[in-house]
């Protein structure tokens, strides 16, 4: 308040409050579930499961049993088994994307933010006019015209992930380009290169990893959304989102076909944003916290 | 003064807890001010000056917690239930902010928040609150009043929007009217108009005030008592013409010193007071003002002084080795 | 004020150039398989040829594109060569479904929102505002297609109490419509209410602690008052910038939810266009989509400044 004298900071308490209890049990069973997520579709083929093609005629949409751990599917399929192996799918296209993303919407925001110019304003430009265009449609043209295969569909979900990355850099850049170690390193007659390389990049890189796990969770979404219309992953090839798409047909007579790989992505998509967030709150340069 | 005074501050301490411990606002502050009298309250920033109008108005912040009792005209304020303390406001309690253009709200015309006030506790209609608001403008000297009620705070000056919001203030004839540094925010040839319109509508109404400030000069003719804080306590407390005439308190005096006089000779040193405000979440054993002040003895440091009455009984001061100097400055 | 539009406008013109360019641009990207396409079965090398010398698709790109561009100014945006129907006629058609949808999501998701915010910057602390925070973040998480799923589920199959599927024109039966949009509008409310409510409730909280309400409660205003006009107008900047930003994603964001519940919009018009490899209809829907989004960000643009009047006057 404008007229205390006396005034004790609220916001100043309750902030430092929370970065403290952002590290709770919350965080950690987040990155337990993510990194036990991923350790499970690595080791697929190594785990003792049943196929997950092989058709069982005769026990199809089965309960859960001893010999289905979760049941099967419309076509006789362990349940289970095509959770695991729709996992290394979901979770393929889901962290090489974003790489693309900041690899190349990264390098560009840094080089943005630190030459300015022209050279930004190009930049700049033509990322507001990729953002003009809604993302999912754009997705859809082109795997119309080039196809649905997971390398396409990871291509573009990644191009379409670049303005974000390049977002963030540029952000991070503008701040960090104007402290005293940038200046510093430029008083000393560092070339660009170096400085990029050996100032910029390692504080840049860390609110761009935040982003990158953030990234992360929305193109599970992306592609889930595409593969449960059947305009993602190609059929045989099953990710959470097609094992989704599926199990609506048979929503009626067993919901679980549908819900148990909805859980799995919803406790997945949770787990990175919660965990990107968090380190994003912690990185952000603009919050004084480096 | 006959009967009993109009508000009557007792034994009010204000607590607020800080990661840093328990920060003493307000120290044990008993204070009373009579129907259609002026009150001063003068303090270094800090001092607790503010929240003790708070406190009063009970407006603290939500984590204050406040003891001791307010009398308003026969009522306990800290007592009373929500929906009557709100009937009480602008009606009998007002108060003007120290600086307009935080506590006037900026999307809203000056029309809005002078009519809304009428419309709630004088139930006039929309025609009758705007002509009411119109007296009320000009009242205050602001020219061209019917223009200004469809314009914004940020289109008036600084002195322009003081002066709405004591007519806010006044709107509905309150029966004291609390003003927390209403100069402090506004330019040096400003302040002095404010405080005379003040003083005249004071006269004018019969309204008590409370004049809240760290400047002595502020109060000088203009309040009939004068209470001088530090630390949270109140340290001296008299008639203002007293209090002028001969002080006791070190602290008045440092502070009357600190005032620019316009018969020094060029360039002479304004007397500051020199160190800083006590740390209020770790309070001295002794008196408060000990530290930095001149007139310091072994006793001051290990008691504390309370209140005591000087030669007459309306002239109180908190002091070991109070100063018997006669002033010799005219109020 | 009037310079203050103009100069937004001004702004609009070389993004739109850059918005038709990069649909035809997308558009074209194959242009022999166009050809192909149209012929089907009956494709020879000679009919494919003919066929791409009748339709100018052997002329360079940037020709094309200006031949395009022209038709396009003129309103004319091309036939679809499956249904005969113009593209225009086929917008008109969808388009009314397609933003009967957006306004019925964006107003549940206001209403979702708005009230939770103001109750939890009231609360702010306390155990209902974080569970409602808490709840906020974890419904970020749930994808569209989930919520539709779920909500298909509780309320079609075991409740029973509206349809899964289908669409009523208004015309024909107000309520059977109304019901139609029920489910689909829920499942995109529910995806955005987190966002509104979030970025009011942190504008609340920061308004509730300056001077002005300090002297609203002083001068004896209900609170209710208080919390609606005094508190609510100065933080409802960003939620309206966000609402006006939401409205613009939402457009191409109802294509799945059209597809689930198969509502006849723009965004099923398009899967269809996409899947049957119409390219007239495809580049069209993709140029309205695109306009419609650039345009809606403009009106953000100046309900700010109606809602700020500092902004008008220059002075924030």
């Amino acid at each position: 308040m404008a007229t205390l004298e006396l005034s004790v900071s609220e916001d100043v308490i309750v902030a430092s409050v929370q970065r403290t209890r952002r590290l709770g049990p919350l965080f950690w069973t987040a990155t337990g579930w993510m990194i036990f997520v991923f350790a499970v579709a690595i080791l697929a083929p190594v785990l003792p499961l049943p196929s997950p093609t092989d058709m069982d005629m005769l026990e199809r949409r089965a309960p859960v049993s001893a010999l289905h751990w979760l049941g099967t599917d419309g076509l006789g399929r362990d349940e289970l088994s095509r959770l695991v192996y729709g996992a290394r799918i979901s979770l393929t296209v889901g962290l090489f994307a974003p790489v693309i993303g900041i690899t190349i919407g990264g390098a560009l925001g840094l080089l943005a933010g630190y030459f300015r110019g022209r050279f930004e304003t190009l930049v700049v430009g033509s990322m507001d006019t990729l953002l003009a265009f809604p993302p999912l449609i754009l997705a859809l043209a082109v795997t119309a015209y080039l196809g649905q295969s997971i390398f396409n569909l990871t291509c573009i979900l990644g191009v379409l992930g670049i303005p974000a990355f390049m977002r963030v850099a540029r952000a991070s850049t503008l701040t960090l380009a104007r402290r005293e170690f940038v200046i510093a390193a430029q008083a000393l007659g560092a070339s660009h290169a170096r400085i990029l390389l050996r100032e910029l990049l390692p504080n840049v890189a860390l609110p761009l990893v935040a982003f990158f796990l953030l990234g992360v969770a929305v193109t599970i979404v992306v592609e889930g959304a595409l593969s449960f219309l059947g305009l993602g992953v190609p059929p045989p090839i099953s990710s959470w989102g097609s094992m989704i798409g599926e199990g609506r047909e048979s929503l009626e007579i067993a919901p679980q076909l549908a819900f148990i790989p909805a859980i799995a992505m919803f406790l997945t998509v949770l787990s990175f944003n919660l965990v990107g967030d968090t380190l994003r709150a912690l990185t952000d340069p603009r919050q004084g916290a480096l | 003064m006959t009967g009993a005074p109009l508000l009557s501050v007792e034994d009010v301490a204000v607590d607020l807890p800080t990661p840093r411990g328990n920060l003493r606002a307000v120290d044990g502050v008993d204070l009373t001010v009579g129907a259609g009298r002026t009150l001063g309250i003068v303090g270094e920033s800090g001092c607790g000056k503010t929240m003790l109008s708070r406190a009063i108005l009970q407006l603290l912040p939500r984590k204050a917690k406040l003891s001791g009792r307010v009398r308003f005209d026969g009522q306990d304020l800290v007592r009373l239930a929500p929906e009557a303390l709100r009937k009480l406001r602008a009606r009998s309690l007002a108060v003007v902010f120290q600086d307009p253009m935080t506590s006037l709200n900026p999307v809203l015309t000056i029309g809005t928040q002078l009519i809304e006030t009428l419309q709630e506790h004088l139930e006039l209609d929309q025609a009758a609150a705007k002509r009411r608001s119109i007296e009320l403008l000009a009242a205050v000297g602001i020219p061209a009043p019917e223009a200004r009620l469809m314009q914004y705070p940020h289109q008036l000056s600084g002195g322009m929007r003081q002066r709405v919001a004591i007519a806010i203030a006044l709107s509905c004839e309150p029966k004291l009217l609390i003003a927390d540094e209403p100069t402090t925010a506004l330019d040096v040839t400003i302040q002095a108009q404010i405080l005379d319109l003040l003083a005249r509508e004071q006269r004018r109404r019969h309204m008590a005030m409370i004049i809240i400030t760290h400047d002595l000069g502020v109060v000088a003719g203009r309040t009939d008592e004068v209470a001088v804080m530090y630390a949270g306590r109140v340290v001296e407390r008299a008639p203002t013409h007293a209090l002028f005439k001969r002080m006791h308190m070190p602290y008045t005096e440092a502070l009357l010193a600190a005032i620019p006089k316009i018969d020094a000779a060029p360039h002479t040193r304004l007397p500051a007071i020199s160190g800083r405000p006590p740390d209020p979440t770790r309070p001295l054993k002794g008196c408060s003002f000990s530290p930095r002040c001149r007139y310091v003895a072994r006793r001051c440091h290990a008691e504390k002084p309370l209140l005591a009455k000087a030669e007459s009984s309306d002239h109180e001061f908190a002091c070991f080795n109070p100063i018997h100097v006669e002033a010799g400055v005219s109020a | 004020m009037f310079a203050f539009i103009a100069r937004r406008l001004l702004y609009l013109l070389p993004v739109l150039i850059a918005v038709s360019l990069l649909t035809f641009l997308i558009a074209s990207l194959l242009p022999g398989d166009l050809a192909y396409v149209i012929l089907g079965d009956q494709a020879t090398p000679e009919k494919v040829e003919a066929l791409r010398q009748d339709m100018g698709l052997d002329q360079p790109v940037w020709w094309r594109y200006l031949g395009w561009l022209g038709h396009v100014l003129q309103g004319d945006f091309g036939r679809s060569f499956r249904t005969g129907q113009t593209v225009l006629q086929a917008v008109a058609e969808r388009l009314p479904v397609s933003f009967e949808l957006m306004l019925l999501a964006e107003i549940a998701a206001l209403a979702i929102g708005i009230p939770l915010a103001i109750a939890c910057a009231v609360k702010s602390g306390t155990a209902f505002d974080r569970f409602m925070t808490g709840s906020a973040f974890g419904m970020l998480s749930v994808p569209t297609f989930l919520s539709a799923i779920l909500l298909i589920y509780l309320f079609a199959v075991q409740l029973h109490w509206l349809p899964a599927t289908g669409y009523v024109p208004f015309s024909e039966d107000p309520i059977g419509n109304l019901r139609c949009f029920v489910l689909p509008a829920l499942t995109l409310a529910l995806g955005e209410w987190p966002v509104l409510m979030r970025v009011l409730r942190s504008d609340m909280i920061a308004t509730l602690q300056e001077d002005f309400i300090a002297m609203a409660r002083a001068k004896g205003l209900k609170p209710s008052r208080i919390l609606l006009v005094h508190a609510l107008k100065p933080s409802s900047l960003t939620l309206v910038t966000v609402t006006g930003i939401n409205i613009g994603r939402l457009i191409g964001g109802t294509v799945i939810v059209e597809q689930i519940f198969a509502l006849p919009g723009i965004g099923r018009l398009l899967v269809g266009a996409i899947t049957t490899r119409d390219l007239i209809i495809l580049q069209g829907v993709v140029l309205v989509v695109a306009f419609g989004y650039v345009l809606m960000n403009f009106i953000v643009d100046m309900l700010y400044a109606v809602l700020d009047p500092r902004i008008r006057h220059g002075h924030a």
